[in-house]
């Protein structure tokens, strides 16, 4: 019977313009629509399989501002049981490193977990390190970059999948996955599904309730610091020739002329 | 002058490329410090490539538990030589596993962690990391406030420059793995490149997307990318839909690319799709819709049926190598 509390987080929409603020150069979460990441309605999908397969509990766990609410509900919605919310103004501007140990405090939080689940890498931040951070942290194994996970009592396996190859995995719980994006189809919340999560219980929780102090956590106490941030100016469309029958000679034509052939 | 440790990024006796662009990269912070982590063996074949690269020394930790468990033996090995060697920086590659193996690092450590740089320089003692953010809509510099930085640097992005290093070796014990906190390795079925280049390392890049339309043509993308020695990209349609295979996707979800030449075949440009692709010196779509997206960052565009264009210049790149 897994304990797993899943890791989701809520993105800019890739499809928005995603830019950094003008101010502290942090993310402008404002300008963009905001999504769950679609990394992770994997790993949450992962967990209901897992879930359904011997019972359990699903937790989701967010550290986000106050709207990533609807990222959480969209995670309840699929199936998972509760959420637990991190949202405090002091974790503005955090880096890989402060959020995992956010994270890993709330996982803390929960009795007796046997599986933390997150996605390989986010959209947003592509630090794809978060898991492994808090894999450390927690003192578990990381499998990570899942394309398959068996769970059979207290033990797991995984097939981990990287541009390197397949790597097959094995500890025992608890322990930290990650899942990359050939794992699974993500289920679509059903009516029923959406209605019930807007009763599940979702704690929010501060950062003082963790037990951390507000200024390990956020922009000024960052481990790391940006020193200049600048938009790169857009490409410039340039020649565009309709195809006449001699298409191939005109391109072959063209990187002569820019001695790439 | 301190030293830099570079953590090797090997198989079967190579070090890849990208181990070559990060001793090019420690060359500007300090001394050239090669970290070799593997099974018994593993250093032998690898010491003269690294010091052709400038390596100074070459730190050898092998036993078979450094190749048995994931990750974490590295970690060990890593921190146990910042602790000896106090070095100016730990370089890894933004890879899977050196994106993993730096975040344990630099939290351990109580280290700033500076995530995929594509440049690194020297600013007094102070190591400023470059950042190309957002499929590389923004440029940002950081540095580290903390402890002794590491850094993930994404492969390609730096100029591999040979130098001669004595590549004085020196062994390290690996630290005992813990085996409650580690997952251990069972097997591995590494991927065969065949013979071409691979995807990130590649000076030239030819992708199929959706407009490919099979997976049996795709052969049109692999005859034009053999003409040019180039490596074979796909978009995630292409992917999808079963064309190509998944460790070939380039964009936000895939790979990201940096060649000198990129040649996109078939492929609308969606903004997930750039952001892998977008930062190449020169780009080239083949595209039979006038509209598509990837007209708008093209440096060369033709607006018809790439299976009349693509074979077209395969047979002008065949003829111009005589
Ligand atoms: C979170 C997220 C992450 C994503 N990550 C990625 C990613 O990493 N990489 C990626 O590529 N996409 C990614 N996508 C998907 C992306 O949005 C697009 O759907 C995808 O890039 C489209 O691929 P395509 O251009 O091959 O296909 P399409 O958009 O279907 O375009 C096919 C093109 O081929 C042209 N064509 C058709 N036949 C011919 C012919 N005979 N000759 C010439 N041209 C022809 C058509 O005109 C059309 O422009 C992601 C999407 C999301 C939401
Ligand atoms: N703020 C966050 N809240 C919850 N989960 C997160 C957060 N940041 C990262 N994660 C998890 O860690 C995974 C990898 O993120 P990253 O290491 O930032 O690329 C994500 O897919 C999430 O599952």
């Amino acid at each position: 019977m897994p304990n797993i509390v899943v890791l989701v987080k809520q993105v800019p929409d890739t499809y928005s313009e995603r830019k950094l603020s003008d101010g502290d150069k942090t993310l402008d979460r404002d300008s963009a629509d905001a999504v769950l990441d679609e990394i992770n309605e994997r790993a949450v999908e992962e967990a209901l399989l897992i879930k359904e397969a011997s019972e359990g509990e699903v937790t989701v766990l967010s550290v986000g501002p106050d709207r990533a609410t609807e990222a959480i509900r969209k995670a309840l919605s699929m199936g998972a049981d509760k959420a637990i919310h991190v949202s405090d103004a002091a974790l503005h501007g955090a880096d890989v490193i402060q959020t995992a140990k956010v994270l890993a405090a709330a996982i803390g939080k929960v009795d007796g977990v046997d599986l933390v689940i997150a996605g390989n890498e986010s959209t947003d931040g592509v630090a794809g390190a978060v898991p492994a951070i808090l894999a450390e942290l927690l003192g578990y194994p990381q499998l990570t970059h899942a394309r398959k996970v068996t769970v059979e009592g207290s033990a797991i396996k995984v097939e981990r999948e990287t541009s390197d190859g397949i790597t097959h995995l094995e500890a025992n719980l608890p322990a930290v996955v990650s899942v990359g994006e050939k794992i699974n189809e993500p289920r679509y919340p059903s009516f029923k599904g959406i209605m019930a999560a807007k009763k599940k219980p979702v704690e929010t929780l501060t950062v003082a309730d963790l037990g951390l102090s507000a200024d390990e956590v956020g922009l000024a106490s960052a481990w790391t610091q940006v020193l200049e941030a600048s938009p790169k100016p857009p490409r410039q469309a340039g020649q565009k020739v309709a195809d006449e029958g001699d298409g191939g000679v005109k391109v072959a034509e063209y990187l002569v002329s820019q001695k790439l052939i | 002058m301190a030293e830099v440790l570079v953590l090797v990024d090997h198989v079967d006796g190579e070090a890849k490329k990208s181990t070559f662009e990060l001793l090019t990269a420690a060359r500007r912070l300090g001394e050239p410090a090669a970290v070799v982590v593997g099974a018994p063996g593993a250093a032998g074949k690898l010491k003269e490539s690294l010091a052709s690269y400038g390596a100074a020394k070459v730190y050898v930790a092998e036993s078979d538990e450094a190749a048995g468990y994931l990750v974490t033996p590295k970690v060990d090995v890593l921190e146990k030589l910042v602790g000896s060697a106090s070095p100016a920086a730990v370089l890894l590659t933004a890879s899977a596993d050196g994106k993993e193996i730096g975040g344990r690092l630099a939290v351990r450590l109580g280290s700033g962690f500076l995530v995929d740089v594509v440049d690194v320089e020297a600013q007094g003692d102070e190591v400023v990391a470059t950042h190309s953010i957002f499929g590389g809509d923004f440029v940002v510099k950081a540095k580290s406030t903390k402890g002794t930085p590491v850094v993930t640097v994404r492969a390609g992005s730096i100029e591999p420059e040979q130098a001669d290093g004595a590549a004085a070796e020196e062994s390290v014990e690996v630290p005992a793995v813990d085996a409650a906190k580690s997952a251990k390795i069972t097997g591995s079925e590494p991927v065969t490149g065949g013979d071409r280049p691979e995807l990130t390392e590649a000076s030239v890049v030819v992708s199929g997307g959706r407009g490919v339309g099979s997976a049996e043509q795709f052969e049109v993308v692999e005859k034009l990318a053999d003409a040019l020695g180039a490596a074979v990209g796909a978009s995630r349609a292409a992917v999808d839909s079963g064309y190509y295979p998944a460790q070939f996707q380039v964009g936000q979800t895939g790979k990201t690319v940096s060649p000198q030449l990129y040649i996109a075949l078939g492929i609308s440009g969606a903004i997930q799709h750039r952001a892998g692709m977008q930062t190449s010196k020169t780009i080239v779509a083949v595209n039979k819709d006038e509209e598509a997206p990837i007209f708008e960052i093209a440096d060369f565009g033709v607006v018809g049926d790439l299976f009349k264009v693509a074979p077209q210049l395969t047979e002008e790149v065949g003829k111009r190598k005589g």
